[in-house]
């Protein structure tokens, strides 16, 4: 159960961000920001070879005490950002894995939408349901 | 209105809504707004609306026969109020109908406003009839309705409050002229009453509100899906279509779709999320349905709709097999499309105004009523062809992004029926993905899911030939709403599987023959084996069909495996059983089951995994499972007996079991730990049969011996 997920461009603006509302959001903000540096090294780490030969999912970027941060690059250099709760034990790296396939889809649907404008503001609403339902989900 | 109100209390609210446009009539012309006045303004204008009116109204005063206080004050000929507004409504519902029944595309805003608007002032018309009854002239509403219009083009009283019933009014008046009369309006003023009509629209709106209630009450009466694009819409719609795609059958783009609907002047977050609704595949591009619902949800929003959250059942892309109810017409969109077709798209700008008649009640109430049942949501597939992704599952290749989607959302929700009667933690996980989404984002597991399943398949030669790949590429409607869509397919797809689910959910028991593994490892698996096997006539196929189908059952809803897999396995087994039990090669039966088995076990071979002993197709190793367990209980001709018929159940039964998305790798995993068991359980049936066959020939030889050496005897 994702407890902050983040839509970050290319140009390392986010696109969408929320996180449950109970927490302290601007703690996740900050999780999200500084682990961005985490997956450009993680991207980089590929090395210069094609893009072909790195995997999209790009697993646990680094834990916390209370929070474990994962991450997803697409080819378009958009990045996804989950945080989770590390008391969740349960989650594994597959349901992260779904996941982050599952935002990604999403996150197709709304680019395919004539109407957005890459590099604005996510707010479709169907994509605002589907993290919805990764956030409350019970794993 | 409280004086209509108060007056007509404890009468319908057409009569209500009736006077209030009396009394709206009455106060624009000046007339003090008083019950009386109603009464008294017998001088309105429109004199030369001849008694036709009138005795329409008459007929309709006898139709509906109504009283009122007011008719004692006037002849027999007017009806009072009561009647009054009963033909006002039946002239307006004529007139409703009319522009509906129209052939021209014209704005039905147009005849909506203008009939609204004679009402008002018919009453007073018609009560100048009543001063001035003349012979009834059939050709006096034609005449009249003509410069009737006019003058109300000019002076947009803003009684069309009326107009919102247009929702096709459930009573037919039988007043042939106002049909006659709605016909020659619309065709000859609907042009010039439209411009009219949009000016005075506000006015209208400000009037309107007061008997909205009244249209509320009469509209919810009238239809039951605002959504529904009515023919002349839907007409209007396909033209637009093909200004911008010539093909009906093809897309349209999603650049020229912006610009198309940029027009409207919506905001671009409502066309955003117009567009996520009726992108039904999620391609980026517009089918015509999808274009429909997409120009219909557009003209909604522009009379004051509010959009839905997700797509209505009367606008979702029609399934072919699917019946849809978005064949009747819409009001709001026949409003709006009152505008002459010819104008552009642009002109949807112009001619949605037209449509906002208060009709805001309308809405969210009937859209909750009209999404109840189970459209499927995706445009292209139908019904059949559902099924056909679903057996193509394993057969088409997962990289059609929509296909999977249609298929799955039935899938899930039959799967998730399964699955939670048959509470298995594959399902649990399978449910978390109920949402279409899952279906989608699980491309790589359903791919596993369908190799696996095409390996079950692939062996069994006549297999059910592969469902033809999806027409159009399944839109991954799962993606957005798709939660929404998922129950709705559930509904649907769960009525198909209804039959399919009626099995108890039990947890197949774990194969008794554990002790199986062992001997059934050492055995060779070998044809020849196989064709020892005892054999269970397919007459005897029949025998315990409970038991075995159940039993059968619940291991398939079990496992995740693909239903048509299994069920192309066991018929295709079935088959070729069959066919070898006609082989001349064994005498005895056993060699027909051997064949048979010989058959499904080549059919799974492939799927089974591991297991090299014997490849056995799951759905005959639960069969063999039970067999075995019989076996255990019965002599060898019975066990056989029971064999085939405990397979020959299964066999029947694969058809039915519901196919469960073994999209999730634990059920997968599941899957294949069954199929492991059922393996081993079936290699040790195998090895015992093949004992038995042993023993058999054992048997024949030493008869055979003590035949020779009795033969000599007789020769003496």
């Amino acid at each position: 159960m994702a407890v902050c997920v983040a839509v970050i461009a290319k140009e390392n603006y986010p696109l969408y961000i929320r996180s449950t509302p109970t927490e302290n959001e601007l703690k996740f903000h900050y999780m999200v920001h500084t682990s961005l540096d985490v997956v450009d090294e993680k991207v980089s780490a590929m090395g210069k070879a094609l893009v072909d030969q790195r995997e999209l999912y790009l697993g646990l970027l680094y834990p916390t005490e209370d929070y474990k941060v994962y991450g997803y690059v697409t080819n378009s250099k958009v990045k996804f950002v989950m945080v989770v709760d590390s008391s969740n034990t349960a989650l594994r790296d597959n349901e992260i894995r779904s996941m982050f396939r599952k935002l990604h889809n999403s996150y197709t649907d709304v680019m395919c939408n004539p109407f957005y404008n890459p590099g604005d503001r996510i707010q479709s609403r169907a994509f605002d349901t589907m993290v919805t339902s990764m956030m409350i989900q019970v794993c | 209105m409280e004086l209509c109100g108060a007056k007509r209390l404890g009468y319908f609210g057409r009569s209500q809504f009736y006077i209030a446009l009396k009394l709206v009539a009455v106060a624009q012309s000046g007339f003090p707004l008083r019950v009386e006045s109603i009464n008294t303004v017998k001088d309105l204008p429109l004199p030369r609306f001849v008694a036709s009116k009138n005795e329409q109204e008459s007929r309709h005063a006898a139709s509906y026969s109504s009283d009122s206080e007011n008719q004692g004050s006037y002849s027999g000929v007017i009806p009072p109020p009561p009647g009054r507004g009963q033909v006002k409504k039946g002239s307006i519902s004529h007139d409703t109908v009319q522009p509906r029944t129209s052939a021209d595309p014209q704005e039905p805003a147009s005849p909506v406003v203008s009939p609204q608007q004679s009402p008002p002032t018919s009453p007073h018309t018609w009560r100048k009839h009543n001063r001035h009854p003349s012979g009834g002239n059939s050709e006096r509403p034609l005449a009249g309705p003509g410069p009737f219009w006019s003058p109300f083009g000019e002076a947009q009283s803003g009684s069309s409050a009326g107009d919102a019933v247009w929702s096709g009014h459930s009573p037919p008046p039988p007043q042939e002229n106002w049909v006659s009369f709605a016909d020659t309006p619309p065709t000859s003023t609907l042009l010039t009453m439209h411009p009219a009509s949009v000016q005075d629209q506000t006015t209208v709106r400000t009037v309107a509100s007061a008997t909205t209630a009244n249209e509320i009450r009469r509209q919810s009466s009238s239809y039951d899906d605002p959504w529904k694009i009515t023919d002349e819409q839907r007409q209007y719609y396909v033209n637009q279509f093909k200004t911008i795609q010539p093909d009906l059958n093809g897309f349209i783009p999603g650049s020229a779709a912006k610009e198309f609907f940029t027009k409207s002047k919506l905001p671009i977050l409502e066309l955003s999320h117009i567009w996520e609704l009726s992108d039904f595949d999620k391609d980026g591009a517009l089918t015509l349905d999808e274009f429909c619902a997409a120009f219909h949800l557009v003209v909604a929003r522009k009379n004051g709709y509010d959009l839905p959250e997700k797509l209505p059942e009367s606008l979702m892309p029609k399934l072919i097999d699917l019946e849809d109810s978005a064949d009747v017409g819409d009001q709001p969109g026949e409003v709006g499309y009152s505008g002459s077709p010819a104008e552009a798209p642009p002109s949807k700008s112009p001619s949605m105004p037209s449509l906002n008649q208060t009709w805001p009640e309308l809405n969210q109430s009937s859209e909750d009523t009209a999404i109840v049942h189970p459209v499927p949501i995706r445009m292209t597939p139908s019904k059949i062809h559902m099924q056909e992704m679903e057996l193509k599952r394993t057969g088409s290749d997962h990289t059609n992004p929509t296909s999977p989607l249609l298929v799955k959302p039935s899938d899930l929700s039959e799967e998730n029926k399964i699955n939670s009667s048959v509470k298995f933690a594959s399902a649990n996980t399978v449910d978390g993905y109920s949402s279409s989404d899952s279906f989608t984002s699980d491309p790589e597991q359903i791919g596993s899911n369908i190799t696996r399943q095409r390996s079950h398949s692939g062996t069994s030669p006549d297999n059910t030939a592969p469902p033809p790949p999806p027409p159009r590429p399944q839109p991954s409607h799962s993606r957005s709403s798709s939660l929404d869509m998922n129950r709705t397919f559930t509904v649907t797809t769960g009525q198909q599987q209804a039959g399919v689910v009626a099995h108890p959910p039990a947890v197949p028991p774990r194969p008794q023959p554990s002790q199986a593994p062992g001997p059934a490892v050492h055995r060779p698996v070998d044809a020849d084996g196989l064709v020892t096997h005892t054999s269970t006539s397919p007459q005897q196929i029949p025998e315990q069909p409970n038991f075995a189908d159940f039993s059968q059952f619940e291991v398939f809803a079990a496992s995740n495996v693909n239903e048509e897999q299994d069920d192309e396995a066991e018929k295709h087994p079935e088959v070729l059983s069959v066919e070898k039990a006609s082989d001349p090669a064994g005498s005895l039966r056993v060699a027909k089951t051997d064949s048979k088995i010989e058959e499904k076990t080549a059919a799974s071979a492939p799927a089974n995994v591991s297991k090299g002993t014997t490849p056995l197709a799951p759905p005959p190793k639960p069969v063999r499972r039970r067999l075995k367990s019989e076996d255990e209980l019965r002599p060898e001709v019975d066990e056989h007996t029971q064999k085939t018929g405990v397979l020959a159940a299964v066999l029947a039964s694969q058809p039915s079991i519901p196919r469960s998305v073994g999209k999730d790798k634990k059920a997968i995993q599941a899957s294949i730990r069954r199929n492991k068991e059922t393996n081993t359980v079936l290699a040790r049936l195998n090895s015992e049969l093949q004992q038995q066959l042993k023993d058999v020939l054992e048997e024949r030889i030493s008869l055979e011996v003590q035949l020779e050496q009795l033969r000599p005897f007789s020769h003496l």
